[in-house]
């Protein structure tokens, strides 16, 4: 056993360390608010990162990937992270990509793969559906073949930055007397084709992140299709138990742990500094050693991949344990903040605690995506248990 | 970066874990648990044979120097056949005691007799007020001609009434709750003034309270510094507070398990209770504690190991984190098992009952968290 990273690893890393340090400016350190940035500012620093080559570090190298290891990517997304760097939006890099670039045809792959790695495309996910959330195999969007094309009808929801996007890649149902899993395409449609309308939704943290995107007589070339005719729930599922890393987002945990100390620091309560209340320090405490064995789990995931090892029992925790942990670092971060907290004018009494409630309200959300954390429970379950 | 074990290690693990599988189940720990003394001496003694009793020493006191990786091997597994053995009172915490503090003589004498499984000995260093600060000792050790004269009372000495001798932990100066001035004694069982009150705890071991009535001990019998057996207690403490813990994770890791298995099995409603996902879910978090456990219980294990400085950090994060979860598992476990987790007949009440007396040994979760938040 040695937790020590070996000098090649060590020489990656500060490698990493000094790219951050030249091109991560304040610009995009502080761009981030309550969870939110702006478009040209993310679409700018993954243009950075597409000139160094290290936009996809998941991608296989042919396609523009960068043939690191497991505990190099692991490393790439730790110190981005520690250094504040904005995350990527994963809709274009991180879920379509790789569906493409497995399941696609080499004409997909060459229309559709480097606009995805220069930024120059933004993509949202067309998945959830009023009536298909955890079910999402129950989705009814229907897409109908007429000649060259499918006709598509029906409603997505749900859809996060829908309002930015230029594509999206939609599940949409080609068979409806199929069992549910097997009549269900994979589409890419373009945003600008007539019958589409974006919605926003309004969302509890007052920001617009959320979509509807409705669907009247959309025509879609067939050759927009990844795949099989009725195969697309395959990909899908494929795409989603593809192993990522950075999860468990502890090295945002851990600087939001950083924020709450400094707000504490600043706060008064009971005519002393916050930070000196052992009640509030009990609960921070608590947190910091969930994260703590949160950490070394994810530790241990990335050394047994590094290894090829199937992704161990200890991996299948990561998101549940990762969103509570972020959520309860969130909460905390609120209480710090004390009444102005429930100021909606940024900037009112200090300049931490708007964002503060941004992030914590967006950030409910975290248990909910993905898989909610129920079902990922009852994929635990299953897959694990053996229950 | 890894998580492997050596090829020694890996040894290790397979005879102990063979051994608790084959020789160690829970019928045969009732049964050794029932004996006089509260162990099986035939079992210490194969322990030896085996070569368990030797792996924290260094090669220099007759061991295979083993370190924290192989302790938390031992104890997992230990833990997962709930073992009764003496193994963390006299190899753990006394032979470490010794191990740490000992003079070439003490540890020539003594350390080969625990090796060889003769002797056993028992640290006596708790006091009915002390609750978990070892620094608050009342006992005095008064100069008597060349040595001591002990007086006082011990609380909760594991395994006492089977020690041959003691380490004592006495006052020689200062005020109750001084650090300076504690001092370590090595006191024979059968000393004149010395009362042995033999008990049992409720996790099936056994306990004594010791009572020091003008103990004359001689000047040989001091054991290290002087004054200075504080910083010797709390090194030992955090090992086994971490030896407890890796005890514990193999418990938990046994009550997730063996919840899952009797869930498959148990019918109601007609179909196996294991198809119920209130259930479902709530062994998923039994599952999730267990590794969460275990990941502190590693980073723990390999921050001393490497000698990092904040090795007692995470003990502390340890002992808290298994204090709470390894509690709530046990919890879990009876309520899912319904009446048969309330019967002696199932393991898994007595797991809950070992994980509670392990909350309490070398500090509750609370007070690991309180250490935790000051470190």
């Amino acid at each position: 056993m040695d937790i020590q990273l070996t000098p090649n690893d060590v020489a990656f890393r500060d490698e990493v360390r000094a790219f951050l340090k030249e091109k991560l400016s304040d610009k995009f350190t502080k761009s981030v608010v309550g969870g939110y940035i702006d478009k040209d500012t993310i679409v700018e620093w993954q243009k950075i990162l597409y000139e160094k080559g290290w936009i996809a570090p998941n991608w296989p190298k042919e396609y523009g990937g960068t043939g690191w290891s497991i505990t190099q990517k692991f490393i790439f997304e730790n110190e981005c992270a520690e250094a504040g760097a904005p995350a990527v939006v994963p809709f274009g890099l991180k879920m379509v990509a790789p569906v493409i670039y497995t399941f696609g045809t080499e004409e997909q792959k060459a229309r559709f793969l480097p606009d995805i790695l220069q930024s120059n495309v933004w993509w949202c996910q067309g998945y959830s559906e009023p009536g298909a959330g955890s079910d999402l195999a129950g989705l009814q969007t229907k897409a109908e073949r007429d000649g060259d094309d499918y006709i598509v009808n029906g409603q997505k929801i749900w859809t996060t930055y829908a309002q930015h996007a230029d594509w999206i890649f939609c599940l949409v149902r080609t068979d409806s007397n199929a069992k549910k899993q097997e009549g269900i395409s994979f589409l890419l449609i373009d945003m600008k084709t007539p019958g589409i309308e974006v919605r926003k939704i309004d969302s509890i943290d007052n920001k617009h992140s959320l979509n509807e995107v409705f669907f009247d007589n959309v025509r879609v070339p067939v050759a927009n299709r990844i795949g099989e005719e009725n195969k697309g729930w395959t990909y899908a599922k494929v795409l989603l138990t593809h192993e990522r890393t950075a999860i468990a987002g502890v090295p945002q945990s851990k600087k939001a742990i950083e924020q709450i100390k400094e707000i504490a620091a600043r706060e008064m309560s009971g005519g002393k500094p916050l930070i000196e209340d052992e009640m509030f320090c009990a609960k921070l405490a608590q947190i910091e050693v969930d994260l703590m064995a949160l950490e070394y789990t994810e530790l241990r995931a990335i050394a047994n991949a590094a290894v090829g090892g199937a992704p161990g029992p200890e991996s299948s925790i990561l998101k549940i344990r990762g969103t509570e942990i972020q959520q309860a670092v969130s909460e905390l971060a609120v209480e710090a903040c004390g009444y102005y907290a429930h100021a909606l004018t940024p900037g009112i009494g200090n300049d931490y605690a708007s964002p503060v409630s941004t992030k914590y309200l967006y950030g409910r959300a975290s248990t909910i995506y993905g898989g909610s954390n129920e079902v990922q429970k009852n994929i635990i379950a299953k897959m694990v248990l053996g229950l | 970066m890894n998580f492997d074990y050596s090829e020694e290690q890996t040894l290790l693990k397979d005879s102990v874990d063979k051994f608790i599988q084959n020789d160690y189940d829970y019928e045969t720990r009732k049964k050794h648990s029932a004996m006089e003394g509260g162990f099986d001496a035939a079992t210490w003694q194969t322990f030896a044979e085996l070569g368990w009793l030797c792996v924290p020493f260094s090669e220099e006191d007759g061991g295979i120097g083993g370190g924290a990786v192989e302790t938390m091997i031992m104890m997992e597994a230990f833990g997962k056949g709930l073992v009764v053995e003496p193994y963390v009172s006299t190899v753990l915490v006394a032979g470490a005691a010794v191990a740490k503090a000992g003079s070439p003589e003490q540890k020539a004498e003594i350390l080969g007799g625990i090796i060889d499984g003769s002797r056993k000995l028992s640290l006596a260093a708790i006091e009915p007020q002390s609750r978990f600060d070892l620094f608050d000792v009342t006992t005095q050790a008064t100069a008597s001609g060349d040595g001591f004269e002990l007086s006082g009372t011990k609380a909760m000495v594991m395994h006492g009434a089977t020690a041959d001798t003691f380490i004592v932990s006495a006052r020689v100066s200062g005020s109750a709750r001084d650090r300076e001035g504690v001092s370590l004694f090595l006191v024979p069982a059968n000393s004149d003034g010395l009362e042995v009150q033999d008990y049992p705890t409720l996790d099936g071991h056994r306990a004594a309270e010791l009572t020091l009535n003008r103990v004359k001990v001689p000047g040989s019998a001091l054991l290290g510094v002087a004054g200075a057996a504080v910083e010797v207690l709390e090194s030992v403490a955090d090992e086994a507070a971490m030896a407890l813990c890796a005890e514990a994770v193999g418990m938990m890791e046994k009550l997730y398990k063996e919840t899952v298995e009797y869930t498959k099995n148990r019918k109601q409603f007609g179909v196996p209770i294991s198809v119920f996902q209130a259930l479902q879910h709530r062994m998923v978090d039994m599952f999730t504690m267990h590794e969460e456990c275990k990941s502190l219980l590693l980073r723990t294990v390999m921050s001393h190991q490497a000698g990092e400085a904040d090795f007692r950090k995470n003990v502390s994060a340890l002992k808290y984190a298994v204090a709470v979860k390894g509690q709530k598992s046990a919890h879990e476990a009876v309520q899912i098992f319904g009446g048969m987790g309330m019967t002696d007949e199932m393991s898994v009440g007595m797991y809950l009952k070992r994980i509670n007396v392990i909350n309490t040994l070398f500090g509750s979760g609370d007070y690991h968290l309180k250490r935790f938040m000051s470190l």
